[in-house]
């Protein structure tokens, strides 16, 4: 099977193709080049005049897992207002804030999204999440394994254990839950929380353990580094939310040492105490200090007004959060020495002095951080907003005037802390096209993704251009799936299934021992029945193939 | 796989008979006949070791080849303008199956648990909590307030592997006191060395009980004599003793809140719970999960929104825990009924003149010959599986233990929807 598609402007940064009017070939599911002037193309499709780009990927979106299930358990009545209706091809599901596995598979699908990763799976929950995972249609998904906060890590740190051990442990720790990258989650402060400690800075000292968060950034980011992970450090930094914690953010980075690392929802994590009500924006210094640290990458986690539900791993910032629950209730769970989770439903209102001014900081960091490769598109679904929102996000990244137009209507004393209205730049789809595809395949080492040259998956997505990129970005003409047709004009026409990604990093053996006791000793469950096999994946995800990334050792 | 790759012996078994999902059983396998080498209780024994009549598909009571039993369990269904799916006990992937079946026939999907599992939705949906998991438990806890239930009829090894253990991550003296608000439990369930009170407490006085604590915790004593019929000074001596508790435990199991809305009294738990938390850690521990509830409702969750009590009779999810109960959906409209009940034979379809395929645990003995009869194999002793326990975290891989030909729900549901499309 042959197929063309004729004529669209390409935008494929990955490959420095800004605009240019090209042809497309693909056979069995990859991109392939123009072929002999013999062979019979069996499908054409016309793209005259119609954007072209890669399949967007999410590196941040919160779709399988405990939490979200929590989350879509507390919210029916959010679930009510939005039904997606059985059609001849999809499955009835609701929607947005913490959408039904199927329908956020199709909506991802219908947007032109092709990839999504889950940047919150609790080890010992792993297996839940890719059965979520699994459960999500056509898109390509793949999960970020927590650590920081399980009891095995700080136990092994506490003792002063060798970085060679520990690279052990998380090299085991993401062959068993079969993840592609590392995730901490306030680092430490998990675990503090359940020594009823409520808050805890860079370097304040676990109050068992003795280690700062600190120490667990640095000591996982060079375990990431060593093992050959693509993927750098997924950091949600200490004092989310917290006024004041960009000092907290700044200290993060540096925490690194100069190995990669990147910080996520960003957004929520550079916050100032100028100003009458103690709160600002530290949007211009996180920014520059981005700018100036080539090893430090991030997401805004931007946010955008209205109903959604916050789900975090972070139970310590959590808890405080529940006092702003909107409606009023709030799940906090301590799991399995393992890590924990909250749950706060949240609606951000435009006429609020705080949540006017997260708008404009997570907008501030997008426009001031230069170099769009180390800047990615989120709201943390759902966090800051239900994915679903993107296109408009887009659209004020892309229209300056319709941006200002906007932070005109919000709370007047946040505008006057804002310089967002002095900012000029407006985002090409060039960069769009780097910051939601060729840059989340490069950070994630998905080397035949988020491109289209010859050799690269097909996963292909055709915009009808439209002077308001908000309608050309929510329903594209056509969305091909490692070749296939999924979507029309915004609507699904064809159901797939997606792949897993994971990694495999080496690891001494040994380790196992050590675990298999602490496993015995203390858990709940064996270690024999904790690691996932290959056979349980692809199960859980319908036949999916689970792509394995290589890694290469680096020396320290 | 054939018989003969199955070992004799197999370690490392989870248990699908009660929601704790223990994995470290032995159990041996001979003849077709399992016995429980180590690490069984008064539940698991019997549902392993339970010897497994010859059982056939069957047809108003005729014995029939399988693919006639699918094809007349199809026709049913086709023919019905609202089936219900209901018991539901199975495993991942017979969850899989009939949410995707259901939905696709327009069906009401129920749990035979659901009426326990609302005393909890309800009020995470309302108010929320502040919980914790086994693990947690057998390494933190250092006080356990146990309400309204002994847990042992239910999980018999609670006490063993989450109390019992000196040892843990912090220490190898730990002492965890337990409280039995209500009735404690029989001598012979709890491992020895463990240092229990019981405070008499009858189930539907626990809501009032609640509320007292929560006012002493908050250090407003109110003027009364008693509370839910405890005298004042010993609930203020264990208001105290929460209050000091570093990483106190609330313990309920809804399944024995057999009263009148006890979501009322999950939520004053819950409440009281909450109140604990603002000085020290205290956590809720909700007990549940048998015949495979949690599993259908998470995967029903995450698939569509909703859990239990959801129909698609209108093309779209509609969740409403009142009109969608078994008894009511029988009651009004139901004209097919498939009742699914994989671990339990006991667990038979509620008495009904709506026709019924019963998919049921090999040797279920009905009153009344349903329509349809297809015996199916048990997950995690006839075939592999996945399940989850009832903190909603960990799921579980299910063990094949022997041979069998049984179909499993899941095989036994996706041959109906195969058979459908000749319908």
């Amino acid at each position: 099977m042959l197929l063309k598609i004729t004529g669209g402007t390409v935008y494929d940064p990955a490959n420095g193709v800004n605009g240019e009017v090209r042809d497309l070939h693909v056979r069995d599911g990859r991109l392939v080049a123009a072929p002999g002037a013999d062979e019979r193309i069996d499908q054409e499709y016309d793209a005259g005049g119609c954007v072209v780009m890669a399949g967007a990927i999410d590196l941040h979106t919160h779709i399988g897992g405990g939490k979200m299930n929590i989350a879509r358990a507390m919210l029916p009545e959010d679930h009510r207002g939005d039904l997606l209706a059985r059609t001849d091809v999809t499955r009835a599901s609701s929607g947005h804030a913490a959408p039904g596995t199927l329908a956020a598979g199709y909506r991802y699908a219908e947007m032109g999204y092709t990839a999504c990763f889950e940047p919150a799976v609790l080890p010992v929950n792993a297996r839940q999440a890719h059965m979520e995972m699994g459960d999500t249609p056509i898109v390509d998904k793949g999960g970020y394994v927590m650590l920081g906060s399980d009891d095995f890590l700080l136990r092994l740190m506490a003792s002063g254990a060798e970085q060679a051990l520990v690279n052990d442990y998380v090299a085991w720790t993401l062959n068993a839950t079969r993840c592609i990258a590392i995730k901490v989650v306030n680092p430490g402060g998990i675990s503090a929380f359940k020594f009823n400690q409520r808050q805890m800075n860079l370097d304040a000292k676990h109050p068992f353990y003795g280690v700062t968060p600190r120490d667990i950034v640095r000591t996982l980011s060079r375990a990431v580094y060593e093992l050959g992970l693509t993927h750098p450090l997924h950091v949600h930094a200490s004092n989310l939310g917290v006024p004041g914690n960009e000092v907290t953010t700044l200290g993060t980075m540096a925490a690194a040492e100069g190995l990669p690392i990147h910080l996520t929802h960003i957004q929520f994590h550079s916050y100032g105490t100028e100003g009458d009500r103690k709160f600002s924006s530290a949007a211009a210094r996180i920014a520059e200090a981005i700018n100036g640290q080539p090893n430090v990458s991030c997401d805004v986690g931007q946010i955008l007004f209205g109903q959604t539900v916050t789900a975090s791993g972070d139970t310590m910032m959590q808890y405080q959060n529940a006092a702003h629950a909107h409606p009023r209730k709030a799940v906090v769970m301590d799991i399995e020495c393992d890590a924990g989770c909250g749950v706060v439903p949240f609606r951000y209102r435009d006429r609020n002095f705080v949540n006017a001014l997260q708008w404009a900081i997570g907008l501030e960091i997008f426009l001031l951080v230069d170099d769009p490769w180390r800047v990615f598109l989120t709201t943390d679904h759902p966090n800051g907003a239900p994915f679903t929102t993107y296109p408009h996000l887009i659209r004020l990244l892309m229209d300056r005037t319709f941006r200002n137009e906007r932070l005109a209507l919000l709370n007047p004393a946040a505008q006057a802390l804002t310089t967002l209205g002095t900012l000029d730049r407006e985002y090409s789809l060039y960069e769009i096209a780097i910051l939601t595809r060729a840059a989340p395949a490069r950070i994630l080492g998905l080397a035949d993704r988020g491109h289209l040259a010859p050799g690269a998956v097909a996963d292909i997505t055709v915009y009808r251009r439209q002077p308001d990129p908000e309608r050309m970005f929510t329903a594209p003409a056509w969305v091909f799936k490692d070749g296939e047709l999924v979507a029309r004009d915004g609507r699904i026409v064809q159901v797939t299934w997606g792949r897993y990604h994971a990694v495999v990093p080496e690891y001494d053996p040994g380790i196992e021992r050590r675990l298999r006791e602490y496993f015995d000793r203390y858990h709940t469950i064996g270690f024999g029945n904790f690691r996932i096999t290959e056979d349980e994946m692809t199960a859980f995800g319908h036949g999916a193939t689970l792509v394995n990334h290589a890694c290469t050792r680096r020396s320290a | 796989m054939s018989a003969s790759s199955i070992p004799d012996e197999q370690h490392d078994v989870a248990c699908p008979f009660c929601g704790l999902v223990c994995d470290d059983l032995v159990v041996a396998t001979h003849d077709g006949r399992l016995s429980v080498r180590a690490n069984g209780c008064r539940i698991s024994i019997p549902a392993f070791e339970r010897e497994t009549p010859v059982d056939v598909p069957r047809v108003g009571g005729r014995p029939v080849p399988l693919a006639e039993a699918v094809t007349e369990a199809a026709r049913l269904l086709h023919e019905a303008r609202q089936p219900l799916f209901a018991g539901l006990g199975t495993d991942l992937a017979g969850a899989r199956a009939i949410a995707r079946l259901a939905e696709r026939l327009g069906g009401v999907v129920d749990h035979m648990n659901s009426a326990a599992g609302l005393r909890d939705t309800m009020v995470l949906q309302d108010s929320g909590w502040i919980n914790t998991t086994l693990t947690e438990v057998r390494n933190r806890a250092d006080l356990l307030v146990v309400a309204g239930t002994d847990v042992s009829g239910r999980f018999p090894r609670f006490f063993e592997r989450c109390v019992a253990n000196r040892e843990t991550m912090f220490g190898d003296e730990r002492r965890c006191e337990v409280v039995f608000l209500g009735q404690g439990p029989p001598d012979d369930a709890l491992p020895p060395g463990i240092a229990t009170t019981v405070i008499p407490c009858e189930g539907p006085r626990l809501q009032e009980v609640f509320g007292v604590l929560r006012t002493l915790v908050t250090g407003r004593p109110p003027k009364l004599e008693s509370g839910g019929g405890i005298p004042m000074p010993v609930l203020e001596s264990l208001a105290q003793r929460m209050r000091a508790a570093r990483y106190g435990v609330l313990v309920w199991a809804a399944g024995d809140f057999a009263f009148p809305h006890a979501e009322l009294t999950v939520q004053s738990l819950c409440e009281l719970v909450r109140e604990l938390g603002r000085t020290t850690r205290f956590c809720g521990l909700p007990l549940a999960g048998g015949d495979g509830d949690v599993t259908f409702d998470s995967v029903h969750l995450w698939q569509s929104g909703f859990g239990s009590r959801t129909s698609y009779g209108r093309g779209v999810p509609e969740y409403d825990p009142y009109h969608f109960s078994t008894e009511r959906v029988l009651e009004h409209g139901a004209d097919a009924l498939l009742w699914v009940s994989s671990f339990n034979e006991a667990r038979t379809p509620p008495a009904s003149a709506v026709p019924t395929i019963v998919l049921g645990r090999a040797g279920m003995a009905l009153p009344e010959p349903p329509a349809v009869f297809v015996p199916v194999g048990t997950p995690g002793v006839d075939h592999a599986g996945h399940l989850f326990r009832t903190d909603r975290v960990v799921a579980l891989p299910l063990a094949r233990l022997r041979a069998s030909d049984l179909p499993s729900v899941a095989e036994a549901v996706e041959s109906i929807e195969e058979a459908l499309s000749c319908c």
